[in-house]
Formats: structure tokens, C-alpha cells, sequence
């Protein structure tokens, strides 16, 4: 009844004006929506029904078809299980750099300060370019390590913006009772203010995780190896460059089947890759408005 | 960094940095009076020029909105599914994207035509920019959502008991909730216009639609790592980071000479 009311509080033009407004944020549902369904459908359908005519939702001639190809292609786990361990250990190493080179930033009796602010804010927006980092990797000897994929963007200033906003918030009085209680630095840092930080790492945390996971120009360039690519650069064959895993297709016998099969295999491909973060996401929700409005205040 | 130095050098790997030849500004000279240069600066500068102009205002639009949704179990899933784009891959937006405009894809199936979009270069942009507000809008929306619900709820009180109408309410409640908000993201953005990503550019670049979809970072990779001519492409990007600096400290001046001396 509520809701009702404060609706009929609006002159009919501000009506108007609010109807206009919801029916184009119901657009672009719908338009996020549609594509994400269509995709679903697909993955389920016979190749050539649906070069032919689409989709449709003859339920009983759906099959598992695709999944059960593209699932039994190693080369996908072998991806899954990269990114993985990518995504993991550069999550724990870059949110870790991040909350420990914050800490100093943060307060107000640290001398070098300013210095170190000078030094981040450049690297923000100046670096050495594609081919002196390439160089630099390749003289570390990193090419074909999962260390050229994880170092090089593991430290972000304008993730250590965020966290050292985010510790300045925290009001001193626990500082002062932390020393009152005779707690060093240490043990201030870890037991007290790392606690009180959790929506803010868990933002930043969810931040690095999905940027390797979905990134892939790093991996192209360093790394060559089959065996340590990881999923996006197998994604990256099946649906960009048109070239299926071997094994996927290659029973079949003529090149239209061929064809029509590995535009089927690539909509369950889809389906298989994009499922962990979009289902993981929806956890990390209500951390979203404080963890992102703590640090971009500021600036 | 100090590879940056490689720019000015006849870069030769055996050699390292400390023996190469210096050439001074010989590979800047070369890009810059290219016939190419023009093209990859104007490709570069459209897309997100453009990019900025249809993507800046959607979340802002789609915050306002929000915002008047009063039941907050309707927002909550709003939201839900205004930010799960934002968790698809690159490439696997720009796979989605392939396969819906290729010619037995879905669009050409729905209008019963057989047009290649991905072949055509006046498509580029708008598929380039379509896509990124599909992907994106939601999810920066949020920043701004967030801002509003720390608006004023006494003006708002006031601005309702003055029976103000919706633009009256954005201007005097809303808007100044966000302002600071929106210049922080017009400044960041507009200052880097020049770093257009790599990545997408890339996955959506076909032999054929060249013509717009090559820009300065996609010319960089194929100079540098694929033709091996490491002392070019190391010029060509550093021209692309100073020309990027400049815009930042030059934005940052404008907005803050218009916004009462606050910039970043």
C-alpha cells in the first residue's frame, strides 16, 4: 500500500517521465537477458536445426551432445585448472602486496610519504611500454612461468588507493586502545585493523580474481607451452580463431557437419566457461557499494 | 622503464641496451610520417571518443533509475542482472558477439538477411561500443547508486514538501549527491582516451574490418612482438603513454577550472 502512494504522489508528468524511464531500464534487462538465454537454449540444440532455423523449444530433441564434447576435451581442464591456480595465487600475492603497502601510506607520521606517492602515481600512468616489459620478463628468464603473468600486474596503486582510504576511515581510538593494550605494529596490523577491513578485501580480492581470470593478453605473450595456457587462450581458439580442440569435431565426416558442430560446441563452451564466476558473483554482492564507495571518495 | 630508452636506440638484442646504436628520434620520425600514423590515431581517438560519449552518461542514467525503484527486493535483482555481464571474459563476449552478427548467426536468422558484420569496418565502432555498454553500464552504475543513497535525506524531505517534479528533485537532491562522483570518472576516463584496450580491439579485429579496427595498442603488439621490429614499437607506444599524460593533466585543469578548483 506503501508504495503505491508515494507513486501516486507524482504529478502525471513526472509519471510519464518515470514510466518512460523504467520501461528502458526493463530494455536493457531484457536486452541482457534475451542473448543470455538464447545462448542456454543453444547449447542444447541439434547443429542443424539450429544453423537452419535458431532455436527452438522442442524440449524432447534437446541433447547433452555438446557438453559431453567439449567436457571431454583435456585441453579445456587443463585451461580450468590453470586459471585456477593463476587466478588464486595472484589474488592471495596482489590483495596481500596491496593491505601491506597501504598500511604506511595511511598514516600521517610516515616520512617517505610523499615520496612513495610521487613514485606510485607515475607508474598509474606511465610504464615502459609492451616491448621493455616483454624484454625485461624475457631477461628474468619468466617466459613459459605462471611468475610473467602474476608479478607484473600484481601490485596496483589504485588498489593501495582504495585500501589506504579505507584504513584512514577506521577512527583512531582502536589504534590508541590496541597501544593501550600494549599491541606492536604487527599485531596491530594483523589481529586488529586486517579484521576490520573484510568488505574491503573482499572487494579487492574479488577484483584481481576476476581480472586473471578473464584476461588473456598476458598469457599470450609469455606464455607458449600448451600445458600452462590457461582457459581464456583455449576460449580464445575455439570461439575467436575458429579452431575447435582437435577431437572435438574430427569424428564427423564432412566439412558442413564439421562446421555446423563447432558453432554448437562453442555456445555449451560458453556456457561451460562463464558459469563459476557468474555463479560465485551473487556471494560477493553485499560487499559491492561499501567495499567500491570506501576508496573512489577520494580519488 | 629504462627499457623506454630502447625508443631512441637501433635495438639490437644481442647487443642489450648499453651496446645498442642511438638513433635519437629516427622511429618517431618514421611513425609519425607514416601514411598509417593518421589512420591508427584517428581509429584510436574515435573509439573512444566515441566510446565516452555513449558510455559516459548510461550508468549515470541507469543510477537515477535505480534509485526510484522503492522496493528494494525489485532493485536487489535488478542489480543482480545488471551486473552479471561485467563477469563474462573478453573473449567471451567478443566470441558471443562473432557468433550472434556472423552470417547464419542469430540476427541475420531473426531479419532473414545474410550480412557479414564482422567483415564490415563502418560496423566496427558501433560493435566495439554497443558491446562495452552491454557489458559495462551496469556495473560502473554502481558507484553511482552508491553515492545516491548518501543524499540528503532532509532535502529530500524538503524538496518533496515544496512539491518539487522529478528534474527539480535531481537538480537540487540528486546531483549534487553524485557531482563529485562524476568528475572523478570524467576526469579518469577522458584522461585515457589514448589507452583504448588491447584486448578487445583484438578479439574483434578480423582481416577485413582492418580499416578502423587497427589502433596504436594492436599496432604496437604486430610491430613489436610478431614482426620482431622491437626499437619501432617501443616509439609508437611511448608516443601513446606521453600523448596520454598530456590529456590527463589537461582534462584535469578544464574540469577543475569548471567544477570551483576541485579536480583529482
Amino acid at each position: 500500500m506503501k508504495k503505491k502512494s508515494k507513486f501516486a504522489r507524482y504529478s502525471t508528468q513526472d509519471k510519464a517521465l518515470l514510466l518512460t524511464g523504467y520501461i528502458l531500464l526493463g530494455l536493457f534487462v531484457i536486452a541482457i537477458i534475451i542473448p543470455m538465454i538464447y545462448i542456454i537454449v543453444a547449447s542444447f540444440m541439434d547443429p542443424v536445426t539450429l544453423q537452419n532455423k535458431g532455436i527452438t523449444f522442442d524440449f524432447d530433441k534437446w541433447t547433452v551432445t555438446a557438453y559431453q564434447r567439449v567436457m571431454s576435451n583435456s585441453q579445456i581442464w587443463i585451461g580450468f585448472k590453470n586459471a585456477v591456480v593463476y587466478s588464486i595465487v595472484f589474488t592471495v600475492v596482489s590483495v596481500f602486496l596491496t593491505l601491506l603497502a597501504a598500511y604506511p601510506m595511511s598514516r600521517a607520521d610516515f616520512k617517505g610519504k610523499g615520496f612513495f606517492n610521487t613514485i606510485f602515481v607515475i607508474t598509474m600512468f606511465f610504464g615502459g611500454g609492451l616491448i621493455p616489459t616483454y624484454l625485461l620478463i624475457s631477461n628474468m628468464h619468466l617466459l613459459d612461468s605462471m611468475w610473467a603473468i602474476i608479478l607484473p600486474g600484481a601490485f596496483s596503486v589504485w588498489n593501495m588507493i582504495i585500501a589506504r582510504t579505507y584504513y584512514q576511515g577506521i577512527p583512531g581510538e582502536l589504534r590508541e586502545a590496541a597501544d593501550v593494550d600494549g599491541a606492536n605494529e604487527m599485531v596491530y596490523f594483523f589481529k586488529i585493523l586486517i579484521p576490520v577491513c573484510t568488505p574491503v578485501i573482499a572487494v579487492l580480492a574479488l577484483w584481481q580474481f576476476v581480472a586473471m581470470w578473464n584476461s588473456y593478453f598476458d598469457a599470450m605473450i609469455y606464455l607458449n607451452d600448451s600445458a600452462k595456457q590457461p582457459l581464456q587462450l583455449v576460449l580464445r581458439s575455439i570461439l575467436i580463431q575458429n579452431q575447435p580442440e582437435s577431437g572435438m569435431i574430427s569424428d564427423m565426416q564432412s566439412t558442413a557437419e564439421r562446421a555446423q558442430l563447432a558453432e554448437l560446441l562453442k555456445y555449451a563452451t560458453i556456457i561451460i566457461s562463464s558459469l563459476p564466476l557468474l555463479v560465485m558473483y551473487p556471494f560477493f554482492q553485499k560487499y559491492f557499494d561499501s567495499g567500491i564507495m570506501a576508496g573512489s571518495v577520494k580519488g | 622503464m629504462g627499457g623506454i630508452l630502447i625508443a631512441f636506440q637501433e635495438y639490437n638484442p644481442f647487443k642489450g641496451i648499453l651496446g645498442s646504436e642511438w638513433v635519437g628520434f629516427r622511429y618517431f620520425e618514421r611513425f609519425l610520417s607514416s601514411p598509417d600514423f593518421m589512420t591508427y590515431l584517428g581509429n584510436t581517438l574515435k573509439l573512444s571518443i566515441y566510446g565516452l560519449l555513449w558510455g559516459f552518461p548510461m550508468p549515470i542514467l541507469l543510477a537515477f533509475l535505480l534509485n526510484r525503484i522503492e522496493s528494494t527486493g525489485i532493485k536487489k535483482k535488478i542489480q543482480l542482472v545488471l551486473y552479471m555481464p561485467n563477469f563474462i571474459s573478453v573473449i567471451v563476449l567478443c566470441g558471443i558477439v562473432r557468433i550472434f552478427l556472423s552470417v547464419t548467426g542469430p540476427v541475420n536468422l531473426l531479419f532473414g538477411s545474410q550480412i557479414n558484420f564482422m567483415t564490415m569496418p563502418e560496423a566496427f565502432r558501433t560493435i566495439y561500443i554497443a558491446s562495452g555498454i552491454w557489458q559495462g553500464a551496469g556495473w560502473a552504475s554502481i558507484m553511482y547508486t552508491a553515492s545516491l543513497s548518501n543524499a540528503s535525506q532532509d532535502l529530500k524531505e524538503a524538496a518533496l514538501i515544496d512539491g518539487a517534479n522529478i528534474f527539480q528533485q535531481i537538480k537540487a537532491v540528486e546531483w549534487p549527491a553524485i557531482k563529485d562522483m562524476v568528475v572523478i570518472q570524467f576526469i579518469l576516463q577522458a584522461g585515457n582516451i589514448m589507452s583504448v584496450g588491447f584486448e578487445k580491439a583484438y578479439a574483434l579485429q578480423t582481416d577485413l574490418n582492418m580499416g578502423t579496427s587497427e589502433i596504436i595498442a594492436t599496432y604496437v603488439y604486430k610491430k613489436g612482438l610478431l614482426d620482431g621490429d622491437y626499437s619501432f614499437s617501443t616509439a609508437v607506444g611511448l608516443f601513446n603513454t606521453v600523448i596520454n599524460v598530456i590529456l590527463l593533466v589537461a582534462v584535469n585543469k578544464i574540469v577543475a577550472k569548471m567544477n570551483d578548483g576541485k579536480g583529482l
